[in-house]
């Protein structure tokens, strides 16, 4: 079975997309005509261009509409989501207490140079993000927010100092792949001070899918909208069952 | 429009203000910091890197005997240009290569120095004021257009990217232009050299850098027939030095404030104290307008509860920026437009804060910031967003307007991104024209009510700041719910007292005549 899907204007598999973009070239009729092509060599079938204008010396802004011939079966598809663990902050608490009996201690920083600390203030602060309250008003977890600017080697011997069972590592900040470069610099600092399988090891910024997260070995990544309530059930569930698979032996 | 606001308790909040800023003064008044004293070398003339890279400004300053730092760099430097009858800039290359030692020249009488430094403070002085009266002259000759200044960012890493982006943006309309810099610039403690075509989220603030783009923007003000304004960041660790740089390369605004760089960079209390007090100094005689960061407690906290944290901060860096010599058209208090899209009558809470703003400091070039905390991938709903936020700019009177980027919250704008905010702002702005002109707000109304509620709880909060003391009430976590110790922070190693002889040129030129006559 294949559930093929294309986008949908306002037929079934009319294929229907916009786009935008600007050319460094002035604007002429000609113009026009090459944002056109453009589109076409991107694989839009009746290609046009609805608005084409100069928007300074040497640069021109196109918007264009046209249909996909592609289509990808959805059925094919498979993401793993770290957001499964559906739990209010009461089950999260509540399943702490009952299966790990401590409070799990968790430390959240932007790493590197970055200094936007709005997503782990988001997670972290006792406010929380849309009506979500953040890991501090949580009794399942002592919460560490380390703030921003936090280089790499200072997450991780806060980590091993105070023991930490969970790491957040945030990026907001994606110029020229800092983001994935500073997310593999925490990770392989981790595994060379064998502390990697002490900590449930979770990046998170607008850019960042679980995907990314996996493919850097991560436990798990968390991008834009998500709410707390979804990185504490995550960090509980994966903490128990790495405490219970290590007492198993 | 206009607010019906408790006039005595404006007057309440300025003496509170003063109250909280004069215990602070005398503490900066006994103190200096490694990046004044660089900023000191700078202004003599004082430029480039030695063979490993180190600006020769902090060179020298790691070349001063201990025991001399307490009294200024600019004695010793003095004694050492009277001894050996170089200019600054060779001077300055000999320590940084060991040719010439500080403590050669220590029984140099201190008359020998002065004498010796003197051409050169009068030179840079000179050198200040040929830059303010060229922008003079040049607004003059080419007018902007009517505020709200429509101010864009460049932040590409590259200068020369940059530089094409300004350009640009000043052919759609842009009227300012900053170059955003690399983020953490804020936290070296020295400042970069030459051309720079890398940086993270920015492009590194150096004095070659400010070059190229003062030259881009002087070419592109002369084709529009319009001056296009440049700002950069006198933020973080080297304040001052960037203030001196602004200066002479004829920067027109700066991002300066006084309490960020403690809050929300975790740099030393201290430190940001004495440096932001003579980088204002530097800024005023500069005629640079000062870009203040209320913004900042609105995209860490929740918008509506901080609005009285904002008018409190508003008035603390009004009373450190006048102490600082700058008179009210350069001081350009910030503001942001961060309410939650969703609230029912969000609208309403920003023109109550904007226009309240506007009232309380009616002569000051207000900075408005656009939504960012609630701007996500919908570039669509954003652009919306940044609308509403342009209407609420022009029918409040805001002077200085960083046009919100529909693209906000995925990547450092696009050259085309800038011209569609660009398009937006100029569409509703030339709309709205004079619609704050023709509406009356209603009395005991909802936006009126909201105003006054801010003002009062602004007022209670400078009352508990002034009662504790700025220093403990930042310590106290008052402000942005950040708590920073005296001692904590980055720089704070570089703040140091001043002996009784201590000795800077620049202090005592550009000191406001107010403090003389006290």
């Amino acid at each position: 079975m294949s559930h093929v899907v294309k986008p949908y204007g306002d037929t079934q598999d009319d294929g229907k997309v916009q786009l935008s973009f600007t050319l460094p070239i002035e604007w002429s009729e000609a113009g026009d005509e090459v944002a056109r092509q453009l589109a076409g060599k991107m694989g839009l079938r009746d290609a046009q261009v609805v608005e084409g204008r100069r928007i300074a010396t040497g640069f021109s802004f196109f918007v264009v509409y046209g249909s996909t011939a592609h289509g990808v079966d959805v059925d094919s598809v498979k993401v793993p989501s770290a957001r499964e663990h559906a739990m209010s902050m009461e089950e999260v608490d509540a399943f702490v207490a009952e299966r790990i009996g401590r409070k799990i201690r968790v430390a959240g920083a932007c790493i590197g140079t970055d200094a936007h600390t709005v997503g782990i203030d988001a997670i972290l602060n006792m406010k929380g993000y849309k009506g979500d309250y953040g890991l501090e008003r949580y009794h399942a977890f002592e919460t560490y927010n380390l703030g921003s600017q936090v280089a790499v080697e200072e997450l991780v011997r806060f980590a091993k100092s105070k023991r930490m069972d969970a790491l957040l590592a945030s990026q907001a900040v994606t110029q020229k792949g800092s983001d994935v470069k500073n997310f593999t610099a925490l990770g392989e600092l981790l595994e060379a001070e064998g502390v990697r399988d002490d900590v449930v090891l979770i990046c998170g910024g607008p850019r960042v899918t679980n995907r990314l997260a996996t493919e850097l070995g991560y436990d798990a990544g968390f991008g834009r909208g998500t709410l707390p309530s979804e990185v504490a059930a995550f960090i509980a569930v994966r903490l128990d069952e790495r405490l219970r698979a290590a007492a198993r032996g | 429009m206009e607010l019906r606001i408790d006039r005595s308790t404006v007057n309440r909040c300025r003496d509170l203000a003063a109250a909280i800023v004069s215990p602070v003064e005398a503490f900066i008044a006994e103190h200096s910091t490694v990046s004044v004293e660089r900023a000191v070398l700078r202004l003599l003339g004082v430029d480039g890197v030695t063979p490993h890279e180190v600006p020769l400004p902090n060179a020298i300053l790691d070349a001063l005997p201990p025991g001399d730092r307490s009294g200024g760099v600019a004695i010793a430097f003095g004694k050492a240009l009277a001894e050996t009858g170089l200019e600054p800039a060779a001077l300055g290359e000999a320590i940084a290569v060991g040719r010439c030692r500080l403590d050669e020249f220590a029984t140099t009488p201190e008359a020998a120095a002065r004498g010796a430094l003197r051409p050169h403070v009068d030179a840079a002085l000179a050198r200040l004021a040929t830059q303010r009266d060229e922008r003079a002259a040049m607004l003059e000759r080419l007018p902007q257009l009517a505020p709200p200044l429509l101010y864009v960012i460049v932040a590409s890493g590259n200068i020369y990217e940059d530089r094409t982006a300004a350009v640009a943006a000043a052919e759609a309309g842009a009227q300012i232009v900053a170059v955003i810099r690399s983020t953490g610039q804020s936290l070296l403690d020295f400042v970069p050299f030459g051309p720079t075509t890398e940086g993270f989220g920015g492009t590194y603030a150096t004095q070659a850098n400010f070059r190229i783009m003062r030259a881009a923007l002087d070419e592109a003000s002369e084709k529009l027939g319009r001056y296009v304004m440049l700002t950069n960041y006198a933020s973080g660790l080297c304040m001052p030095e960037i203030a001196a740089m602004a200066a002479i390369e004829r920067l027109d605004m700066l991002l300066n404030d006084s309490m960020y760089g403690i809050l929300f960079r975790d740099i030393n209390m201290q430190r940001t104290f004495v440096d932001q007090h003579f980088s204002r100094m530097l800024n005023a005689r500069s005629g640079i307008i000062i870009n203040t960061g209320e913004d900042n407690y609105l995209t860490t906290a929740d918008a509506v509860s901080q609005a009285p944290a904002v008018l409190a901060s508003q008035f603390i860096n009004e009373e450190f920026a006048h102490r600082a010599g700058l008179p009210d058209r350069q001081i350009g208090l910030g503001d942001a437009y961060e309410i939650d899209p969703d609230l029912e009558d969000s609208l309403l809470y920003q023109l109550a804060q904007a226009q309240l703003a506007r009232d309380i400091f009616p002569e000051a070039p207000l900075k408005y910031m656009p939504p960012t905390k609630h701007m996500t991938g919908d570039i669509f709903k954003g652009h919306l967003i940044d609308a509403m936020f342009n209407l609420t700019s022009v029918a409040t009177g805001q002077t200085i307007h960083l046009c919100g980027m529909p693209t906000e919250a995925i990547h450092t704008p696009f050259l085309g991104d800038r011209a569609l905010s660009l398009d937006n702002a100029r569409y509703v702005m030339n709309a709205a024209r004079h619609l704050g002109d023709e509406i009356l707000l209603r009395p005991g109304g909802k936006i009126e009510r909201r105003a006054q509620s801010v003002l009062a709880e602004s007022e209670s909060l400078l009352q508990r700041v002034a009662e504790m003391g700025l220093m403990r009430a930042i310590e106290d976590a008052v402000f942005a719910d950040v708590s920073r110790s005296p001692e904590g922070g980055r720089g704070f190693d570089g703040v140091f007292r001043r002996a009784p002889d201590y000795f800077n040129p620049f202090e005592d030129a550009l000191r406001p005549a107010r403090e003389v006559a006290v």
